[in-house]
């Protein structure tokens, strides 16, 4: 024996009472029996959702600081952390009279995500340093059409009258 | 009525088919084989005369793809493996970087690594062997113990936010610390997990029909089995009490008591019953290190590996720095060659890095025990019925996304 603390487990050998197979069954009808009375394990899906955690890493949004404007800089730290390639974007310089649309002075114009390729893994939020893209614990709905799942700002920008919360996600790093 | 016998008597099946075997091509989606293998079995009867195994269709290329992915990019990947105990793998490739660049790890990270990782071996060796049960023909236990299962992926999600494919920890620690709800969740598993277990084990460890049923299905020698490199439960459950955690204790394995249980033969009984005990032992050692548990950091105090916290990126230049050259994968490493290996749920899955100082690993090797099971599948199954077989597979706990990486 290689560790001196290994223990047999497996008995072969059947007893007489083991051997009439009766008891063995009236027993695992009665463990069968007392789980008719026990609360449901299932829930009704669409109608009834399981409650998810806080940190649950679903649909990603992207914020806007507390006057509205929009935190990305599209610095690109998304991109490049992102396993699955999903996240592409494009950048343009802020006009005059844009201050109150864009934090930074140089903002996404065009920024997708391919919700087809994403893993969920969360490494772009970890990754932005504007504390700009955050997960959701939303998820992603099924679609028809492949071009559907590619989700522009339309869809990813945070709504200015429709504010998430994402402050219990922030904790993350702070010591 | 005549005529109608005489015809039956003359198109009946003919007599000299002993003779010729018969192929059946098991897979490559059978319903009952859990996964995408492509068994082509030539049966004599209802007998496996001989079986051909072919694999790589769900083969995903991880180790070629893990040569242009930054270190901490590549654990993504390792969930996809075993993907019935993602936190093994992810943690166990965390553990391989830290051993590449020597970095000392914090007392409590490894005690909060052991309990996640038991979690996860726990919720592997449930699906196992509730899935063999189903495979004979008793749905209900699986039921049972599902929910327990569905309890370790709360708990799972309170700490890293997914369920499957968690992509926990990161490289020096975890990237948050258990919280309280995850700690609730914890204590109600630990205490409602052994009474659904015991339900569980009347149902079938001591039931004749199951016993029937599965004992002497599948052996292999211990001798064999050593030959063809297994390890695991399989391994111990041939009588050899291999056990990576006390072989090569890592991540403060030393410190916890824990039994190897083995068996006897090597059949699917044995595994069967090495995996109940072995649930029993990874609960005990999550007992263990709750009460063990020491104070500290969550994270070892790596700055050049592990991401700074956001108020620091904001006001201090250094933490700024490196975090963009952590996300970068700019981050210096050392070339070396390391393997580093951890008792996964169904054997020992190592990892052999080459590092040549480059942003990411020169070459990167998985050790997949389920791709060394798959071999001696033929073997094990030759002579034996058809439904053997399927019991055989499952109980050797093959999985597809490991086993193609």
């Amino acid at each position: 024996m290689l560790s001196n603390r290994s223990i047999k487990v497996s008995n072969k050998k059947m007893t007489f009472w083991e051997r009439i197979y009766l008891p063995a069954i009236i027993g695992g009808m009665f463990v069968t029996f007392k789980h008719i009375f026990k609360k449901k394990a299932t829930i009704k899906y669409p109608e009834q959702k399981r409650p998810v955690s806080d940190v649950y890493r679903g649909k990603h949004i992207l914020k806007r600081d507390e006057n509205g404007a929009e935190r990305c800089t599209a610095c690109g730290l998304c991109a490049v952390a992102c396993p699955a390639e999903a996240i592409s974007m494009i950048a343009s310089e802020r006009k005059m009279g844009e201050e109150n649309l864009y934090r930074e002075e140089k903002y996404a114009s065009v920024y997708e995500i391919n919700m087809l390729r994403c893993i969920f893994c969360g490494l772009c939020e970890e990754a932005c340093p504007k504390e700009a893209i955050f997960l959701t614990t939303e998820l992603v709905p099924p679609f028809l059409e492949r071009q559907d799942f590619i989700y522009g700002k339309d869809r990813l920008v945070e709504q200015v009258d429709k504010r998430v919360d994402v402050s219990k996600r922030k904790l993350k790093h702070t010591v | 009525m005549d005529n109608l016998q005489k015809n039956i008597t003359e198109n009946k099946a003919v007599d000299n088919f002993d003779n010729k075997l018969s192929t059946l091509n098991l897979g490559p989606t059978h319903p009952a084989t859990h996964g995408i293998f492509q068994n082509v079995l030539k049966m004599d009867g209802e007998r496996i005369h001989s079986s051909e195994q072919t694999l790589g269709y769900i083969h995903r290329a991880f180790e070629k793809i893990a040569e242009r992915r930054p270190y901490n990019q590549i654990r993504p990947l390792t969930d996809r493996l075993n993907y019935c105990s993602s936190p093994i793998n992810n943690i166990g490739w965390d553990m391989t970087v830290e051993k590449l660049i020597g970095i000392e790890i914090p007392k409590r990270v490894d005690y909060l690594r052991v309990i996640i990782m038991e979690l996860a071996r726990i919720a592997d060796h449930l699906i196992c062997n509730s899935v063999i049960a189903v495979d004979t023909g008793a749905l209900t236990g699986f039921t049972y113990v599902f929910q327990e299962r569905e309890r370790i992926y709360e708990i799972f999600e309170e700490i890293c936010g997914a369920r499957l494919t968690t992509n926990i920890g990161r490289i020096g620690g975890f990237e948050r610390d258990f919280n309280e709800t995850a700690n609730k969740k914890l204590k109600l598993f630990l205490k409602e997990f052994p009474k659904r277990f015991k339900d569980f084990e009347t149902l079938l460890c001591r039931n004749r029909i199951f016993m029937d049923r599965i004992i002497n299905v599948g052996p292999i020698s211990a001798e064999r089995a050593l030959n063809y490199g297994f390890t695991g439960p399989n391994l111990r459950a041939a009588g050899i009490d291999y056990d990576v955690r006390a072989m090569n204790p890592y991540s403060s394995y030393q410190d916890f008591e824990f039994k190897i249980p083995v068996g006897e033969n090597g059949d699917t009984f044995d595994r069967f019953m090495v995996r109940q005990e072995e649930i029993k032992q990874s609960l005990s050692i999550i007992n263990q290190a709750m009460d063990m548990m020491p104070e500290g950091p969550y994270h070892a105090d790596v700055p050049e590996f592990y991401l700074p916290p956001k108020t620091d990126v904001y006001t201090k230049m250094e933490a700024l720095i490196y975090h963009f050259k952590i996300i970068m994968g700019e981050t210096k490493v050392p070339e070396g060659e390391v393997y580093f290996s951890v008792e996964g749920a169904n054997g020992e899955l190592g990892y052999y890095l080459i590092s040549d100082g480059g942003r990411s690993p020169y070459r990167l090797h998985f050790r997949r025990p389920c791709f060394i099971y798959y071999q001696a599948f033929s073997e094990m199954i030759k002579g034996a019925l058809l439904s053997d077989a399927i019991v055989t597979m499952s109980s050797m706990n093959v999985i597809a996304g490991e086993l193609d990486a």
